[in-house]
């Protein structure tokens, strides 16, 4: 297979390169801002858009690892924590748009809208469990805990990124408008059931040399 | 062979083609004719001339600011043309709306067949601001222009048996894109109680912002019903049948928990999926200014003895 290994300087440049990709769809949406390219409904569009900007950054932080796999290139793992940063970015600005242009920053007016409405408290769990993951991201917090638990804690991304999707396919049902929803749905299926996958082999593996 | 009013030439077209023969008959070879021609050319062939005369009624005006046309006009939920809000502006342009039949029949005495011109002489054309909730939770304030859709109903004389109204909107793939596509079961159907229709609060409604409504907008003709939730003011309607039974509605059938039949605007009975105590103004609220509060019936309290008695919880 071929591999594409890139050097340490060439590393330092795709990331900087990434870093600003990442950054594009925010700073797209505060030109938007400023330009009045929003629309009617200019806050309903902000909070659409940096949901979806989430979802798309936790299916591209979870895809980290199949194409590190499949095509041999460790060096991605690298890129990893800045995407699912970025996946917390955005996430913290969709909430934002919800306590703020939803409930005008009246936080237990927000709580009370959270816990009546399904669609609306699966994302919010979303959201809480992504706290812990963004504060253990850095590498002293990682030899604190031990890569082992670090581990452990941040399988709990696989648990995020369902809850993700089914606050979108929820939030879309009431509509009828499952198009975008079962894309998403499927892209982490796969995601996830890769994982599964290579689980279980390694776990026959293991079995067979035991 | 029968002949539809609707299919003859409109009046002002063939004015147009008659002031074109008369001045090539004058050899208004001048500079200044030829363009006077060309205009009216122009105006026949694309009704340019969107101006729809109405007289104010004061009686129906709301005090609250005007939402800007162009947000009226470009953040529409009209599935027949798409399910996103932007949509129909752009893909609306194309409907046809001359010739354009209504068929009024169903529990009548007299039903009708009528061309979009003689409906639009049923009654003066009165104009009336209206605010406009919609069940996703924004609202708008909108210049309608139309006439009370009681005028219609009086004239087709409903028998003892109509308890109800149905609306169909027109369902063209031909000229709608969005109704290639399953979400609803087409075509689009709203109802309402028959009492509720001769509310004089439900407009039958031809124009907007002074001017005959926009495609995206429901044109050539609509309902609309400032109490209710937007959905239930069917656009480019085609027949209206008064009935026996309850009609079934659209989005009623596609989520009967979601939408009822009634869809009354109602702080107090929440939707599954969102709060409908509050609502955000297009153009004013959320960003630096709370969400308002919603008013029972969107502010109609003239309309709540249609529902005297009624569990409004369970007749949501």
């Amino acid at each position: 297979m071929i591999t594409m290994n890139p050097n340490s300087k060439q590393q330092t440049w795709i990331k900087v390169l990434l870093f600003v990709l990442a950054l594009l769809p925010f700073l797209r949406l505060v030109w938007a801002v400023f330009t009045d390219h929003l629309g009617a409904n200019p806050l309903e569009f902000i909070t659409r858009n940096t949901g979806d900007w989430t979802l798309y950054f936790l299916c591209i932080t979870l895809s980290v690892t199949p194409l590190r796999r499949i095509f041999n290139l460790n060096w991605l793992l690298k890129m990893r924590r800045m995407l699912g940063l970025f996946g917390f970015f955005y996430a913290a600005l969709h909430f934002l748009t919800f306590l703020w242009f939803d409930h005008f920053f009246d936080v237990a007016e927000m709580l009370s809208d959270v816990v009546k409405r399904p669609f609306i408290l699966v994302g919010f769990s979303a959201f809480v469990l992504l706290i812990p993951l963004a504060l253990t991201s850095t590498n002293g917090m990682i030899r604190r805990i031990g890569a082992k638990r670090w581990q452990l804690l941040h399988r709990l991304i696989y648990l995020i990124a369902s809850l993700g999707v089914l606050h979108y396919f929820w939030m879309k049902a009431g509509k009828h408008d499952f198009a975008q929803p079962l894309l998403f749905a499927g892209v982490v299926a796969i995601l996830l059931l890769l994982r599964l996958y290579w689980a279980w082999t390694k776990q026959r593996f293991s079995m067979k040399s035991a | 062979m029968i002949i539809l009013p609707s299919e003859i030439t409109p009046r002002e077209m063939v004015a147009s083609r008659r002031q074109f023969i008369k001045q090539l008959a004058l050899g208004a070879a001048g500079s200044a004719g030829l363009l006077e021609m060309a205009t009216r050319e122009a105006f026949a062939q694309n009704p340019a001339n969107r101006k729809l005369a109405a007289t104010l009624n004061n009686n129906f005006v709301v005090m609250d600011n005007k939402t800007a046309y162009k947000d009226a006009t470009t953040y529409n939920n009209y599935y027949e043309f798409g399910t996103s809000k932007s949509d129909p502006a752009q893909t609306a342009g194309g409907l046809k709306t001359q010739p354009w039949t209504v068929v009024i029949d169903g529990e009548v005495n007299r039903p009708m067949k009528l061309d979009l011109d003689s409906l639009m002489k049923i009654a003066p054309m009165e104009e009336r601001i209206y605010r406009l909730r919609c069940v996703e939770g924004w609202s708008m304030v909108i210049p309608w222009i139309g006439y009370s859709l009681s005028n219609l109903l009086k004239k087709v004389e409903p028998n003892g048996n109509a308890k109800y109204v149905e609306f169909t909107s027109l369902a063209d793939k031909s000229q709608m894109p969005g109704v290639r596509d399953d979400v609803l079961n087409w075509p689009y159907t709203e109802g309402l109680r028959l009492d509720e229709a001769l509310h004089p609060l439900a407009l039958l409604t031809f124009g907007m912002y002074g001017e005959v409504l926009p495609n995206q907008n429901g044109a050539p003709v609509r309902i609309a019903l400032p109490w209710k939730y937007g959905f239930k003011s069917a656009k480019a309607i085609v027949r209206i049948r008064l009935t026996s039974t309850q009609p079934k509605t659209a989005w009623n059938s596609a989520a009967p928990r979601e939408y009822g039949f009634y869809s009354n605007v109602n702080p107090e009975v929440d939707h599954p999926r969102w709060s409908q105590g509050s609502e955000r103004r297009i153009g004013e609220d959320g960003f630096l200014v709370k969400k308002r509060k919603t008013l029972m019936f969107n502010g109609y309290p003239e309309v709540a003895g249609l529902y005297s008695g009624m569990d409004l919880k369970k007749y949501y």
